[in-house]
């Protein structure tokens, strides 16, 4: 037995002069970015952005020319604008974080989950009332708008990819369709269909009606992509052992598909929690916690910030972008659940 | 609806067809089977194949299959690609119609009865002839065990020892000794030729009369090759096995009977069966001999 004396190592990995020779890099791109602005006429945090990217870009590829040639000058130059693009999307979507941060948190206290606003006014100090009318408000609408819209989006998905029936097609095109349907016309549809023919009362019911004429398209959509990446495979094996078509649907197409159709639940989840328009005009928006969701006008989220938005006043104002921050990390957490369940489903495999 | 009209059309034409010729080929084929006894018809474990055509849309795809199959024994269907081997295996558990644009003509009868006759459960029918395909396929949702005993939650089947159950499958589809510690993991982590021999004993807990094998082995390495050959002749004791296969070898080695498919441009049809060594020694037809010798396909 010889003993190799060879040991493992990385020949491709970056070593500390690279990381030392990216980060000067950087900062003579945004000492570059300075001196810019100061001698020219270019002002403010967009004409340091811009010169920064731009002496970046310059840099990295002129470094690439020199030590490995046009080619790798190329793929630098174009490296940077792809990093451009991915950061220039991830910009929004922090900044609308951070302002909500900045003007939530001081609205935020331990009140306001165990208070509602019965007892007060938009205009009063931030301490006096509470979001928990609110809160429970939008988990009720959220839970019925689920629990009506999730088994209707995964049947249709099972009929455009199990059935294929004759009205796949026409099917198909309408659910396309009704994903594009504004908000306002399913609120006003249900409004004039049911709310004032038929239930004539403001309540939670009403407004989770239209959040599901407005899930159902998500839900089935992306269920039905699901669907069709489950191998074909299954199926006729499933059939091919004496399972009819449903049990073989229901004990190995949709198992197997389980995590997917979850991820379709909280996109469908997510495209109606903050709806505001059908809430509006259907729920009534009331200040007291409801415990009915089908009688009597049912606070919500979305509801609690337009009204106190309007009301004007420093407090309102702040109490508004608390509700905004507690909406926003409800639907955080809803999302970091979704990815951990679909995730340790697909690692159970 | 126009391609519907056209189908109708011709399954009209294969109907017709097939009751012009069924009288030849039917003394043709017990004339060519002279072992199949009329004791072991009498057993009730008899697969037997009447004209059978497919097409799928206008294709014409086979054509008039006479075919006995000898209750426990194993029959090979080999051909070149494309000659409808695999059309045919799928005719007889009735999987043929899953396919869009699909139509057949003939009769499948086991024990007697015609597989399409009206009023047939077509799930029954699929418990009785199990099948095995071309590329394992485990249910990516279940463990091992849960695997073997699919069929039953499938069927809606009672048994009174799932235990005893699933370690007899296993034990005749030559994996037990290999999974037996991991009976509550995922198939998935399984080899290629473990998931295959999963999903032979997947087929065998309905308990089958009939096996039909789709190239079973034509993803697998040689080593996994060989332990599926070795179930296939333990299992032939028990039970009527059709094997769709390219490797001649393997025809050569698992099978009691092989018969030859060729298309030659029109739908695929039946150039002769007989039993494997006669088929590779001395067979009655020219082409067949190409083919077994390599000559072509």
């Amino acid at each position: 037995m010889t003993h190799s004396t060879a040991v493992p190592t990385k020949p491709w990995a970056k070593k500390p002069i690279d990381y030392l020779r990216n980060l000067s890099f950087f900062l003579v791109a945004i000492l570059s970015a300075y001196v810019v602005v100061a001698i020219t006429p270019m002002k403010g945090k967009l004409g340091y952005a811009f010169t920064f990217f731009v002496a970046y870009a310059f840099i990295t590829s002129l470094f690439a020319l020199v030590s490995l040639g046009i080619p790798a000058a190329k793929d630098a130059f174009i490296k940077s604008f792809v990093a451009l693009g991915a950061v220039m999307t991830v910009i929004p979507i922090v900044s609308i974080l951070g302002t909500v941060l900045k003007n939530g948190l001081p609205g935020i206290h331990l009140g306001l989950f165990t208070h509602d606003m019965s007892m007060a006014t938009p205009t009063d100090p931030i301490e006096n009332g509470g979001l928990l009318h609110a809160i429970t408000g939008t988990l009720t609408l959220v839970l019925l708008a689920l629990i009506m819209s999730v088994p209707l989006g995964i049947l249709t998905a099972l009929y455009l990819t199990e059935i294929r029936g004759k009205f796949s097609g026409p099917i198909r095109f309408l659910v396309q369709a009704m994903s594009g349907v504004p908000s306002i016309v399913a609120g006003l549809f249900i409004l004039s269909a049911v709310l004032y023919p038929i239930a004539k009362n403001y309540s939670g019911l009403m407004g989770a009606l239209a959040l599901t004429i407005l899930m159902i398209p998500t839900v089935a959509r992306t269920s039905e992509e699901v669907l069709l990446l489950i191998p074909n495979d299954l199926r006729e094996a499933g059939t091919a052992l004496g399972g009819t078509q449903w049990r073989t649907v229901a004990m190995i197409v949709l198992p197997a598909a389980r995590s997917g159709l979850i991820t379709a639940m909280i996109l469908g989840v997510a495209r109606i929690a903050g709806e505001t328009a059908p809430i509006l005009l259907l729920t009534g928006g009331g200040d007291k916690v409801n415990p009915n969701a089908f009688s009597g006008p049912l606070g919500s989220l979305p509801y609690y910030i337009w009204k106190s938005f309007n009301a004007g006043s420093p407090e309102a104002i702040t109490r508004a972008w608390a509700g905004l921050l507690v909406l926003v990390l409800i639907i955080l957490i809803l999302f970091t659940l979704a990815r951990t369940l679909s995730s340790r489903n697909v690692a159970r495999r | 609806m126009n391609l519907n009209a056209n189908e109708n059309a011709n399954q009209e034409s294969g109907k017709t067809m097939t009751t012009s010729v069924q009288p030849s080929s039917l003394s043709s084929v017990a004339s060519a089977n002279p072992q199949r006894t009329e004791s072991q018809r009498a057993q009730g474990t008899g697969l037997e194949t009447r004209g059978i055509h497919a097409w799928f849309g206008k294709n014409h795809v086979l054509s008039d299959i006479n075919l006995d199959f000898t209750a426990g024994s194993v029959t090979a269907l080999i051909g070149p690609s494309g000659c409808g081997k695999s059309t045919f295996i799928r005719t007889i558990n009735r999987m043929h119609e899953f396919i869009p644009g699909a139509a057949m003509a003939g009769e499948v009868l086991l024990d007697g009865k015609d597989v399409y006759a009206p009023g047939v459960d077509v799930t029954k029918i699929r418990l009785q002839i199990g099948m095995v395909f071309q590329k394992p396929n485990p249910f990516p949702s279940m463990t091992i065990g849960e695997n073997v005993l699919s069929g039953l939650k499938l069927a809606q089947l009672k048994v009174d020892n799932k235990d005893d159950l699933l370690e007899e499958c296993l034990i005749r589809a030559g994996l037990w000794t290999e999974v037996k510690d991991r009976l509550d993991t995922h198939g998935g982590a399984l080899s290629g030729g473990q998931q295959q021999r999963l999903c032979i004993a997947r087929a065998l807990a309905v308990r089958p009369q009939v096996l039909l094998m789709d190239e079973p082995c034509s993803a697998l390495d040689p080593g996994s090759t060989l332990r599926i050959e070795d179930t296939i002749r333990e299992l032939s004791d028990t039970m009527t096995i059709v094997i769709v296969t390219h490797n001649m070898q393997q025809a050569a080695r698992v099978s009691d009977y092989t018969a030859f498919f060729l298309s030659e441009g029109g739908p695929g049809h039946m150039i002769e069966v007989a039993r494997t060594s006669e088929i590779f020694s001395q067979p009655k037809d020219q082409r067949t001999e190409n083919y077994v010798t390599g000559r072509f396909g």
